[in-house]
């Protein structure tokens, strides 16, 4: 395959950035995304030129490090997968693609494709958790949690904190992703004892960081690699109601 | 005498933690204030070691290369973690799981840290439910488990196929809760570059801020290496693409010994290779296992008209294939160990009967699978005469419940559909169970220096046994480490804040600072992964799944050469002082050619099969591994002696005091 790449390159923070045009050819259908992106790299360096910078690293869908805005849908045209499970084989010889990094308020870019995601885990600092220390936990069996629960916890808690719903998201609104969190520790009885103020906690740190508000477009759920549904935001509003008014 | 001391506490197996826990020296809450330490890695290790740490009330500083703590690969691992709680009274218990881990790694650990092991394995589970971690449940509540690769009882507790993920996420909220805390400090994208000593002790590390180049000193008074394993030495592999083994071979520099370097494990369920382009390998859980089989064509013909495309699995009649591991191990089948179940693959595509264009793969059939839950599935569902294609849709339906995110992974790899067609895999390099050797406590042979999970030499001897690794992991992390680094740091309660402007630190900056240097410097022609490639391919073949004399020797004369025109003719583009991932990652490379080079003066010492190492010199007439305990009952703990010599063998012996040394048999 013979492709045109159009790619966001960026110095650092400070600079001002700009699309770069790229030929590549001998592209394997078999090859993944990132792999096209190894290739061209090697080139690059090869001629001396500066190779692109883009974040990856387990390169099977689950480290949430990789990221890239393809031709315009985070992570590329297909459903329910990240920029490293993408195959050449979903486009076409000739294809132009057009690649970019997030672009939100609350992920500064970094270089090139890289942006600065360290706001997510200020918000998980903020409550994304259960305060149990090392050695301080009872018997895992005794208390019992209907299957029902265990797999909605569960799918909530499948998020690989990737950012593509606050890319995907008009306002740049993470609440897909800090929903997801709220509602897998709420929704199980070990959760439960410090639900309300960790959802108060967790939103007020979403909302200092810079991300958007939520508007309902429902964007986020189309384009998250891992299909984590839209009921996590209603789960976390009601749970947010509920711990504001009695706050 | 050995120079090796492992400070295994004296007494019966089953008293020897207990004991240890009651006399280990104590550090009082106030001093813990005052006491620095280092935890390099945020996988399952580092990042439970941290959070315990911190809350006991030690000062913690963890650096990771990724841009969070929650992106270390612990995240990938899929099947599941094994604990004796014995919920599904199948008669399991601490000793058979004691047991089945030295049995498993080919009676080549150590029997006291596996019995620990064994014993803390249940209190992890606890941990891990607590802290809100999802386990599968049954429809009663309580936890399911399954069976696993190489066990006769059910223990392995899961979360889907996402058990690494969901573990690794419970420890990172632990994390969490303690950086909010400001007990943990924490830093992303940092790699260590060194470890400074002083007085002989290890006082802390160089570290590279990945974004701005700076480098940076940290002091502490212990230092946790929870760098994970090497398997990238072999370029490709199932690990993450940072995964390296730079912090380890820094501390071997330093001092370390490093264990059994050659015991790497070669996992049977990978997607095998499709190209030269090829930057990763994909495991598919070994849960695979439990229903597929594992076949290839019983007659060479029908698999080269398979290498040819002229033949497709469905083609093949049942009487023409060759179900080789219930064939050869009849009573475990296709449940065999992955090191048996490897190299048996490796064998019989070294014969010719390899299924794809390259002849390296064999196939993992759910034809069957599906039909027997099919029946079942209608049976329960009362439909009598249920037509095949009414079995069919509903064992489907069964087996996509079970396995259903593996085999999307595979269709969005391969574009094949596994369930109409048998999927293809091949054995991929997957887990090391060498590493940095450690006593009991954990340290390594440099006072202060630690290391935890995949990064020691572990527990899990020459081969590692499905989902012990989540296990060892948080383990040593968890419920070892808080412990056992008492015994060493309360005699620091008097040293006061470790200088970070002493001549140790300056030295040790200015190494880093040259070796960069020295790597940008060069504008050689070539790439690093242009290097990495070839030193994979040569320990590939020649310190793979089956390895030689005469290849190991060939192997270390080929690998010197790489380095020397890796350090000739490198290009690394770019400056010190920005993002530079090419940079970073000729560091690694650097490092990973002088790990390959140990890891085939091991293999060479070695001269006996054992687990994952497959010595051809030494198997049965049937092909089988033969372990030779008389001459190599030993872990190798290989000294530093100095850049351009051969490393120095010291040896620990291995005494078996509670289990009876017997030839691994499956059949």
């Amino acid at each position: 395959m013979k492709l045109t790449l159009k790619i966001w390159r960026q110095k650092n923070a400070a600079d001002k950035g700009r699309l770069v045009d790229y030929p590549v050819s001998d592209i394997s259908p078999d090859m993944s995304f990132l792999e096209m992106l190894d290739v061209l790299n090697d080139q690059l360096v090869e001629k001396g030129d500066d190779p692109i910078a883009f974040d990856h690293d387990c390169r099977e869908g689950i480290c949430g490090m990789c990221s890239l805005y393809i031709n315009g849908r985070a992570h590329g045209p297909q459903s329910a997968v990240t920029t490293c499970q993408l195959h050449m084989r979903s486009f076409k010889d000739g294809d132009t693609i057009y690649i970019e990094p997030w672009r939100a308020k609350a992920f500064p870019i970094i270089k090139d494709l890289v942006v600065d995601r360290s706001a997510f885990d200020r918000i998980i600092q903020a409550g994304g958790y259960i305060s149990v220390n090392t050695g301080a936990a009872q018997d895992a069996n005794s208390i019992p949690v209907p299957k029902v629960d265990a797999d909605e916890a569960f799918a909530a808690a499948t998020c690989i904190g990737c950012g593509a719903c606050v890319a995907s998201c008009k306002n740049a609104s993470a609440m897909l992703f800090v929903s997801a969190k709220v509602s897998q520790l709420a929704i199980l009885p070990q959760g439960r004892a410090e639900a309300e103020q960790r959802v108060l906690n967790m939103v007020s740190k979403m909302d200092e960081e810079g991300f958007g508000n939520c508007t309902n477009t429902g964007a986020c759920e189309v384009e998250c690699p891992k299909g984590i549904s839209l009921t996590n935001i209603a789960r976390m509003n009601r749970e947010f109601l509920g711990a504001a008014v009695k706050a | 005498m050995s120079k090796l001391n492992s400070k295994i506490p004296a007494g019966p197996i089953d008293k020897k933690w207990t004991d240890y826990k009651d006399h280990v020296a104590l550090v009082n809450p106030a001093n813990k204030r005052n006491i620095d330490i280092i935890v390099v890695g945020s996988g399952l290790a580092g990042s439970s070691a941290a959070a315990s740490l911190a809350e006991m009330g030690y000062s913690v500083k963890v650096f990771c290369f990724q841009d969070s703590p929650r992106r270390a690969h612990s995240i990938a691992a899929q099947g599941g973690i094994n604990a004796a709680k014995n919920y599904k009274n199948d008669g399991d218990s601490t000793f058979r799981l004691f047991y089945d881990t030295i049995k498993g790694g080919d009676y080549r650990a150590r029997e006291a840290n596996v019995h620990r092991l064994a014993e803390v394995s249940t209190s992890i589970i606890d941990q891990c439910v607590a802290q809100g971690v999802p386990f599968a449940r049954e429809y009663g509540g309580l936890l399911d488990n399954r069976s696993f690769g190489g066990t006769q009882v059910q223990r392995t507790f899961y979360a889907a196929g996402q058990t690494g993920q969901q573990l690794l996420l419970g420890a990172y909220s632990a994390l969490s809760k303690e950086i909010a805390k400001g007990t943990v400090k924490m830093y992303n994208r940092h790699e260590m570059m060194d470890i400074v000593k002083v007085d002989g002790k290890a006082r802390g590390i160089i570290a590279k801020n990945l974004v701005t180049g700076a480098i940076e000193r940290h002091s502490a008074h212990a230092v946790l290496l929870c760098t994970g394993g090497y398997g990238n030495v072999f370029f490709l592999s199932t690990n993450a693409m940072g995964s390296n083994v730079s912090a380890a071979m820094k501390a071997y520099k330093k001092g370390a010994y490093f264990g059994n370097p050659c015991f790497t494990q070669i996992h049977p369920t990978c997607i095998p290779v499709s190209g030269d382009h090829q930057s990763k390998l994909t495991l598919m859980s070994e849960s695979l296992r439990n229903d597929g089989r594992i076949w290839v064509p019983a007659k060479l013909e029908d698999a080269q008209a398979i290498q040819q495309g002229k033949k497709r699995a469905n083609d093949i009649p049942e009487a023409d294939r060759d179900y080789y591991l219930e064939r050869r191990y009849p009573a475990f089948g296709n449940l065999v160990p992955r090191d048996v179940a490897s190299r048996a693959a490796k064998e019989r595509c070294d014969a010719g009967f390899g299924v794809n264009a390259t002849g390296q793969a064999v196939y993992l059939d759910y034809a069957d699978a599906i039909e027997r839950y099919g029946k079942i599935e209608a049976t329960k569902m009362n439909i009598s005469n249920a037509s095949p294609e009414k079995i069919k849709e509903l064992g489907k339906a069964v087996v996509k419940e079970k396995y259903g995110n593996l085999f999307d992974m595979y269709m969005q790899i391969s574009g094949e559909n596994p369930y109409e067609t048998p999927m293809k895999i091949y054995p991929a390099v997957h887990y090391t169970m060498g590493g940095l050797w450690v006593d009991y406590e954990l340290m390594t042979t440099v006072p202060g220096l630690y290391a935890l999970g995949e990064a020691n030499f572990s527990e899990h001897g020459a081969n590692r046994l499905g989902a012990s690794a989540l296990m060892q992991g948080l383990a040593d992390g968890y419920f070892v480490i808080p412990y056992t680094i008492g015994s060493y740091l309360s005699d620091d309660i008097r040293t006061g804040k470790i200088p970070t402007d002493s001549p140790e630190f300056e030295a040790a900056e200015k190494e880093v600072r040259d070796r960069i240097e020295h790597l940008l410097n060069t504008k050689g022609t070539k790439p690093v992964d242009y290097y990495h490639k070839r030193l994979g391919k040569v320990m590939w073949d020649k310190c793979g799944m089956a390895r030689n004399a005469e290849g190991l020797k060939e192997a270390i004369a080929e690998i010197q050469e790489i380095r020397k025109e890796f350090w000739a003719n490198v290009r690394v583009p770019g400056a010190a002082n920005e993002f530079n991932p090419e940079l970073d990652k000729a560091g690694r490379v650097a490092d990973f050619l002088e790990l390959g080079e140990l890891m085939c003066y091991d293999a060479l010492n070695r001269n006996e099969s054992c687990g994952g190492h497959f010595r051809e010199e030494s198997q049965t007439e049937e092909g089988e591994a033969l372990r030779d305990d008389d001459n190599f009952a030993f872990v190798s703990a290989w000294e530093f002696a100095g850049d351009g010599k051969e490393p120095i063998l010291n040896k620990e012996e291995l005494v078996y005091e509670n289990i009876k040394l017997v030839q691994r048999s499956y059949k």
